[in-house]
């Protein structure tokens, strides 16, 4: 079983945001990036799979990713058997999946596992859109995947706690939400084995045609209309201003 | 016929036989914004035809029926749809941002090649043109976008618009499309369902509520914030990545994906706010919340706000409690 696993280098959401002059998009050029979380949550349960079911897991990620080789040797770190760098970069998801579609149709997956959502992208749901440009099933906001033979079984979440588990024939795509445990961490002194190491396979894939962008008017921070009450003056203060605000309430007894 | 569509499609979203409520939402923005153009409010509805009765804001109810579409398979659903699509050929497509909406907005912008707009919290035709207010970056950032094209499909968060517009009226025509031949051979199947587990504690019950987010770094850091709950008597409650990381038990976790609580006051700390999260908590009475980062969305709900270190005021509230 080969199981790829698309990871993204996303803004870390901890930074401030600056805009571009024109306003209409995020200057990425003084943000640091992070790792997807959704897409950390794919690859633990990748791995996971592997443990039970054998196989192999392949991260994938675009060259033109800020950061990206730090992602992968990463993930190679926490035990990926292989991982590769797709030439180019995507303004949006939709010219992403076309290259993650480009390459899995040169190197075939069985299960192609990532994070249900990037949030810096308007249109950021991966999953659905490589399995429609792959012709495969899929299934989004997974908390388990297990391996069956030519299928596997997705437990698929909804909202107020339901879920269903699903059998889809594979190949199939999944957009993991949560993984069965935390993702796992790899030591430092692991990680820069890997990276003195190399073996990041760099593969180039025909540039492909992708739907219409969406036009952006502009980007802005939200006005804060209804900001709250900041409570000031130090601990002290403000523990005595919150005990007595739900006092006042009858929340507090005496 | 040339002129570009004016009608407005909405997937309903149900769970057994009962029409969710994020549903009216979209139908009341999907009459809004038809009405404006000339043209229908309709509402695909996948399932038995007689479940239309519950859609009468709507100007037409698409129905198909199919075997494959007892439950939610998210392939045929996404068979459906499109088969719905091609038929009606709507303007604009509005989806939830649930588990449905999330599965189905994507597959169907490459299948119908027509751009998604996701996590949009706001939808106005201006003029000939939609524009619709999407959130980036989990809130912090909102986009402002033309939907300018023949087609588009936008996925709304839920609590966006006002849901009712689109529960009066009526009643609705109703068209049963025959279903695709696709269902017939469905990639995938439902083996078990799992309902929501019953707690040891029901926190959608209490009047007060001690909530952590990620803020509190660990398991182990989790006591101070269970003395303090203990001490006002409170059950603690918690946000996603507290419940992903396992320190408390799912049944404790607030948001889109947990349970919907109205707690006449709310404690939070550590919280940032994400949407997920401000979705199941923001119709608390009081909201109080604290966080050092002084730009978390959560501050833009909350009714009071401080940037005290959860490490430094957690101790303190509790020692004010002590008898």
């Amino acid at each position: 079983m080969r199981i790829v696993v698309p990871l993204k280098a996303v803004p870390d959401l901890v930074e401030e945001i600056e805009f571009t002059p024109d306003g209409t998009g995020i200057d990425r050029e003084y943000l640091a990036f992070v790792l997807n979380e959704w897409d950390d949550q794919a690859l633990e349960e990748a791995l996971l799979v592997k443990e039970v079911s054998g196989g192999e897991v392949i991260v994938a990620g675009l060259a033109d990713d800020p950061g990206i080789d730090q992602l992968l040797y990463t993930a190679l770190a926490k035990g990926a058997d292989g991982a590769v760098k797709i030439s180019g970069g995507a303004q949006d998801t939709h010219a992403r999946s076309a290259l993650l579609a480009a390459y899995l149709a040169e190197s075939p997956a069985d299960l192609i596992i990532t994070g249900v959502q990037a949030p810096d992208d308007l249109d950021g749901q991966l999953p659905p859109m490589l399995a429609a440009r792959l012709g495969f099933p899929h299934v989004c906001v997974a908390i388990a995947v297990e391996a069956a033979g030519g299928s596997a079984r997705i437990r698929q979440e909804f909202s107020g706690g339901r879920s269903q588990q699903l059998e889809v024939t594979l190949p199939a795509v999944v957009g993991v939400q949560a993984a069965r445990q935390p993702p796992r961490y790899a030591p430092i002194s692991r990680i820069r084995q890997v990276t003195q190491a190399g073996g990041i396979e760099e593969v180039t894939v025909p540039a492909a045609s992708t739907q219409p962008a969406l036009t952006v008017r502009r980007m802005y921070t939200p006005e804060q209309t209804g900001h709250a009450q900041m409570l000031t003056g130090g601990t002290g203060p403000v523990a005595d201003q919150i005990i007595e605000l739900l006092r006042s309430r009858g929340l507090v007894k005496g | 016929m040339t002129s570009m569509a004016s009608d407005v499609l909405v997937l309903a979203e149900r769970a057994g036989d009962q029409i969710q409520d994020v549903t009216y939402e979209l139908l009341a923005k999907a009459s809004e914004l038809a009405h404006a153009w000339g043209g229908k409010a309709e509402v695909a509805l996948f399932g038995p035809p007689e479940l239309a009765a519950q859609l009468p804001a709507a100007d037409s109810v698409i129905c198909v029926d199919h075997p494959a579409l007892a439950g939610y398979l998210p392939d045929a659903y996404q068979q459906a749809l499109l088969h719905v699509l091609r038929e009606r050929s709507p303007r604009l497509l509005l989806l939830p941002n649930t588990t449905m909406g999330l599965d189905q907005g994507a597959a169907l912008s490459v299948l119908w090649d027509a751009p998604l707009a996701a996590s949009v919290t706001g939808l106005t035709a201006a003029g000939g043109v939609a524009v619709a207010t999407c959130q980036v970056l989990g809130g912090k950032v909102l986009a402002e976008v033309e939907l300018a094209g023949e087609r588009a499909i936008c996925t709304v968060v839920s609590g966006s618009f006002d849901p009712s517009a689109g529960q009066a009226g009526g009643p609705a025509e109703v068209v049963t499309i025959p279903p695709p031949a696709e269902l017939d051979a469905p990639r995938m199947s439902v083996r078990q369902m799992f309902e929501p587990e019953a707690g040891d504690v029901d926190i959608t019950s209490a009047d007060l509520l001690v909530s952590v987010g990620r803020g509190i770094g660990s398991q182990d850091n989790l006591e101070l914030v269970a003395e303090l709950a203990d001490a006002l008597g409170a059950p603690l409650s918690a946000s996603r990545p507290v419940t992903d990381s396992g320190w408390l038990p799912k049944t404790r976790q607030v948001g889109k994906s947990g349970l919907k609580v109205k707690p006449r006051a709310y404690l939070a700390f550590g919280i940032s706010g994400a949407p997920e999260h401000l979705e199941g908590m923001r119709g608390a009475e009081l909201i109080i919340a604290c966080n050092t980062d002084p730009h978390a969305p959560l501050f833009d709900i909350a009714h009071v706000g401080t940037t005290e270190d959860l490490f430094d005021l957690v101790p303190a509230l509790t020692e004010r409690l002590a008898p």
